[in-house]
């Protein structure tokens, strides 16, 4: 934890890069990937690769495996204990590869040969690098499986990839990587494809493996929080090229680099609560790495850009004691140009809006369920269970609110949220929009209903058609509700403008534009009928922190101007905890605690609510260090076999700490909704506040 | 596999029953309306009178002047209850000579078969790793000329090659004629396989070679080869255990199909070089007006169709782990 970084370049470096450039060949010219990196990796160590996406994480990962495709130009330097792997042929790279340097990838779903077992390919794993026998090679997979954390590995070890769960995937990569005690393990985005309470789980088995085998990590990832909680020094890429670099206090508290600053002011943070701030966005895109433009390639989204910017790429150099920076002003900042207000932070408009209790309803949910028969064999389906996804929900949505359901992935809020688009006529509970039961509605007042709920997706560019410009894709929903020519194009450039963009944008096609601008078009098209609830499911997800500000700013925006009402899904907890006025926790089909915001997340009461706020890591390095996560054991259980009582029990932290008596109710007793404040309930018999953020 | 599996398998095979029962009578039918086999003996010099030709055809079941409902029930209650496939308009007895073409047809088949599958599957795989290489150009262009050049012109080259270079290789009939003793029968039946065995060979390899190549292109930039390279294993290892395995799956019932339903699809190969299969029966005995041999060769390429269906069933669930749960 205290290594100065003056000893940067020390020789008893395991891993050392220099100089590292790596560019492919492709048809708009040469993609300058990487543009000289340099780092050293000691041992036992944790070094984090942050950056937007397309800044060159991967790549320079892939390059020091050497896994590279083919035609990719590389040049520089990476030394493995003082030996150069650079130019090394795949023989050689391959006795080195999974030795030496074991590799944990982001995706587990794609990352295991889906026609082998776990345990066959654990055993090939260590076979190709030992010379044991099959029975010695299966009994250290055995060992490897139980370290990190595969419950009942003996029966588990045969199972075939697609029997695992996305978590336990991952541990089964984690256990192939350090199955021949590498000197480096080097994960690339390990926990991005996975939910915060398994995400915890899995960097606490990183964290084991590197005791373990004392291997120096290279974490690569794009989430500050994880960063804060994992690394003893961050290197921060831009544009292909290191732009800041040092320990991690350093780099969170005191960084000299405008880029690092303006992306750590963008993220929502979770320990905020309270009074209510804008986000503060780090407009405009990085470079494009075919035609990089001239001086520093931050220039143009830099606050405090000079003259000398736009002529000469700053090099990284010291700029405070042990940190290292790529600006020309790096000494000025936080001296006299101050790091507080460098990026501009829009205001909030005022929202006074009356109490809750005298604002209309928007949206009624009382006892929703949808069940889906689960059926079994491939050409001959029968019936063998029901799959709960959506079991039991009550809730409301008021005037002027942002309400947010929160769970993990599989817990039915997309479900949910479908059961409420469709408008179904035949369903369990009532779902009352604007006062309307939607059972008893004709063709006509369904489609007047459609108009006043609309919807915004995750994926932007999923959602809309890249052959329509974006005039014709905002005019649509006009069209369908019979609205007149010169209406729409009246309307058209208003939207545009509403949303931040211009009105001569409407010319243009989707792809001209970039993740965030696609995703203003989407909020633009949903606010095109004038609704007044927005359903928005996983809208910022895909997008990197510095655009997510913006976006996240304009639906608060919007939301005051325009008097929505939004039902939002996220599974970042800090994006909900920044945009949602009340927060409802769900739990395979239920909700397990529900209230104001502030009562949610300052006095989690709910066992599973306290779990799920404990996992998401803060970006702030010694909140991090001093923060006890309470870790949820394995998975999700599935919808098809909900446990008996409360659902919860099966993971639940508290229940080993009651006696025998209350721990039975917990078996028995399904636990009813009770109040905890004036707008804040919980289902849990056991239900006592506890501070966790 | 288990339990499920094996009545799973069952039911299917049960369906594929029902369908070849139905596909077999509807060619019966078909079969018996259009062709009419009194024409052959019409045109016999000298015309034999007319009441024994009907008498003939009676005792063959195939006289125009029985109701066809009650050919039809003849015909199909034979098979089933005597495994009795009728007699051929000539009077000689249908299952001997599916028997022996049977015989003939796998003999002409089994190595060509063998050898298409290994190499296409080979051949597809190596031209995936070396995309767009000048290799796996060629290997394109060739193949489509293959695919596109119809099999009698593949196989009259093949012949005319032969002569140019002065018959090294004979290549009319299953052996010659002229050859004595089981040791030369032997030899001259085998040299007589090679010039079919390379036409087949030709046709096969290449179009599983291109169902290869496009799978395992799918398969080679995915993230499991990558991680098999990250254990250790270099890119050749990597690609031929993890990923030929996953790439060679969806293959294999294209390949299953192809396989079986050439013993009545060789048709061109058996005609040309005179090898007297299943293939040379299927048309000629359409042209001969043979409605039992007709019906007798549309059960039995219903009957490949089933078997192929349940083999690819097997082989895919016993290649994929993940249909089997
Ligand atoms: N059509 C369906 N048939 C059967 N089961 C379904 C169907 N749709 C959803 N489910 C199941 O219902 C449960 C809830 O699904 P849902 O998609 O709502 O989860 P989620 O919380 O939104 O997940 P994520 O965060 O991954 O989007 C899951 O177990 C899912 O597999
Ligand atoms: S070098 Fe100039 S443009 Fe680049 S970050 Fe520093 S001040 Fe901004
Ligand atoms: S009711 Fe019992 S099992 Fe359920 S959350 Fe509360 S303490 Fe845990
Ligand atoms: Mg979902």
């Amino acid at each position: 934890m205290t290594t100065p970084a003056s000893s940067l370049l020390a020789s008893d470096a395991v891993l050392a890069v220099r100089d590292l450039r790596v560019s492919f060949p492709s048809e708009a010219g040469l993609v300058q990937a990487v543009r000289g990196i340099d780092f050293s990796l000691r041992r036992g160590e944790t070094l984090a690769l942050v950056g937007e996406s397309g800044s060159g994480k991967s790549v320079t990962a892939t390059s020091v495996l050497g896994l590279l495709p083919e035609g990719a130009q590389v040049s520089g330097s990476v030394r493995l204990e003082g030996r150069e792997l650079l130019h090394l042929s795949d023989g050689e790279m391959s006795k080195i590869r999974g030795k030496e340097m074991g590799m944990v990838f982001q995706d587990p779903l794609s990352a295991l040969t889906p026609v082998f077992s776990i345990g066959t390919q654990l055993v090939e794993a260590l076979q190709v690098h030992q010379d044991l026998n099959d029975k010695a090679a299966r009994a250290r997979a055995l060992e490897l499986l139980d370290l990190v954390g595969i419950p009942d590995p003996k029966r588990r070890i045969d199972a075939f990839p697609h029997e695992f769960s996305g978590g336990m995937r991952q541990r089964a990569v984690i256990a192939m990587a350090i199955a021949n005690d590498p000197k480096v393990i080097i994960a690339d985005e390990p926990t991005t494809a996975l939910d915060v309470t398994i995400q915890a789980q899995v960097l606490e088995v990183l964290k084991k493996a590197q005791e373990v085998t004392g291997a120096a990590i290279l974490m690569i990832t794009h989430d500050l929080g994880v960063v804060a909680g994992m690394a003893d020094r961050v290197q921060v890429m831009y544009a292909g090229r290191p732009v800041e670099s040092g320990l991690a206090d350093d780099v969170f508290y005191t960084p000299h680099m405008p880029y690092t600053i303006g992306l750590l002011s963008a993220v929502p943070r979770m320990d905020e609560g309270g009074e209510k701030k804008a986000l503060t966005p780090l407009e405009g895109n990085p470079p494009s790495m075919v035609s990089l433009p001239q001086g520093c390639p931050f220039a143009a989204r830099c606050p405090i850009a000079v003259d000398v910017c736009r002529e000469v790429e700053p090099e990284l150099k010291a700029s405070a004691d042990g940190l290292l920076s790529a600006c020309h002003r790096s000494t000025e900042i936080g001296d006299s140009v101050p790091r507080e207000e460098m990026f501009p932070t829009p205001d909030v408009p005022a929202h006074d809006r009356s109490p809750r209790e005298s604002r209309p309803a928007v949206l009624k949910v009382d006892g929703l369920i949808k069940h889906f028969p689960l059926m079994k064999g491939s050409v001959f389906k029968r019936r063998v269970g029901t799959v709960r996804a959506v079991d039991g929900l009550d809730f409301d949505i008021r005037e002027g609110e942002t309400f947010a359901l929160v769970g993990e992935s599989g817990c039915g809020k997309t479900t949910t949220l479908l059961q409420i688009l469709e408008l179904p006529k035949a369903q369990a509970g009532s779902v009352v929009v604007l006062g309307k039961e939607t059972k008893s509605l004709n063709g006509k007042g369904r489609r007047e209903l459609r108009r006043d709920m609309q919807v915004v997706f995750q994926d932007p560019m999923a959602s809309l058609d890249s052959r329509m410009p974006i005039g014709d894709i905002l005019a649509e929903p006009m069209k369908t509700h019979g609205w007149s020519k010169d209406r729409i194009a009246a309307r058209v450039p208003e939207l545009l403008s509403l949303v931040g963009l211009l009105p001569e944008h409407a010319e243009r096609y989707p792809t001209e534009f970039s993740g965030g601008q696609r995703q203003r078009i989407g909020i633009a098209r949903a606010l095109a009928l004038d609704p007044k609830l927005i359903v928005l499911d996983e809208p910022v997800s895909a997008l990197d922190v510095s655009i997510q500000a913006g976006v996240i700013n304009l639906l608060d925006e919007l939301k005051v101007k325009l008097g929505l009402s939004y039902l939002f899904v996220a599974h970042d907890l800090s994006v909900i905890r920044h945009i949602a006025d009340r927060v409802a926790v769900m739990y395979l089909g239920r909700i397990v605690e529900l209230g104001d915001a502030d009562s949610v997340f300052g006095q989690p009461s709910h066992p599973y609510t306290q779990a799920l706020l404990s996992a998401v890591p803060l970006p702030d390095p010694r909140k991090e260090r001093e923060r006890r996560r309470i870790l949820l054991t394995g998975d999700l259980p599935s919808p098809a076999d909900v446990p008996s009582g409360c659902r919860f029990r099966t993971r639940c932290p508290k229940i080993g700490g009651l006696s025998a008596a209350d721990a039975e109710r917990c078996h028995t007793e399904d636990p009813a909704v009770q109040a905890l404040g004036a707008d804040h309930t919980a289902a849990c018999h056991y239900a006592a506040a506890l501070e966790v953020v | 596999m288990g339990r499920g599996m094996g009545r799973f398998l069952l039911r299917r095979a049960v369906n594929y029953v029902i369908l070849v029962f139905i596909a077999a009578s509807f060619t019966y039918f078909l079969a018996s309306s259009y062709l009419e086999p009194i024409v052959n003996f019409l045109s016999k010099h000298p015309q034999p009178p007319l009441s024994s030709i009907h008498n003939i055809l009676r005792s063959r079941n195939l006289d125009p002047n029985t109701p066809l409902v009650q050919r039809y029930w003849t015909w199909i209650t034979n098979i089933l209850f005597h495994g009795n496939f009728g007699q051929t308009f000539d009077g000689n007895s249908v299952n001997s000579e599916m028997g022996r073409r049977i015989f003939v047809s796998t003999e002409l088949l089994l190595v060509a078969t063998l050898v298409s599958t290994v190499s296409g599957v080979a051949w597809g795989a190596w031209n995936a790793l070396r995309q767009y290489r000048p290799s796996d150009r060629i290997s394109t262009v060739v193949s489509y000329l293959l695919l596109a050049t119809p099999t009698p012109v593949i196989a009259i080259s093949l012949e005319t090659v032969d002569q140019w270079m002065g018959v090294p290789v004979q290549y009319t009939g299953m052996y010659d004629p002229g050859a004595q003793g089981t040791w030369s029968v032997i030899t001259s039946n085998m040299q007589h396989l090679i010039l079919p065995t390379i036409t087949l060979f030709l046709i096969q390899a290449t179009l599983f070679s291109r169902y290869q190549r496009g799978t395992m292109l799918d398969v080679l930039g995915s993230d499991f080869l990558r991680t098999a390279r990250a254990k250790g294993l270099t890119r050749r290892q990597a690609v031929l255990k993890h990923g030929l395995r996953t790439a060679v799956i969806p293959v294999m019932p294209l390949l299953v199909y192809n396989i079986v339903l050439l013993f009545t699809g060789a048709t061109f190969t058996e005609k040309i070089f005179g090898w007297h299969g299943m293939g040379e029966w299927l048309v000629d005995s359409i042209t001969q007006n043979d409605v039992n041999a007709v019906g007798a060769i549309a059960v039995f390429t219903a009957v490949l169709v089933l078997i192929a269906g349940l083999l690819s069933d097997l082989v895919y669930a016993a290649l994929d782990p993940r249909v089997r749960s």
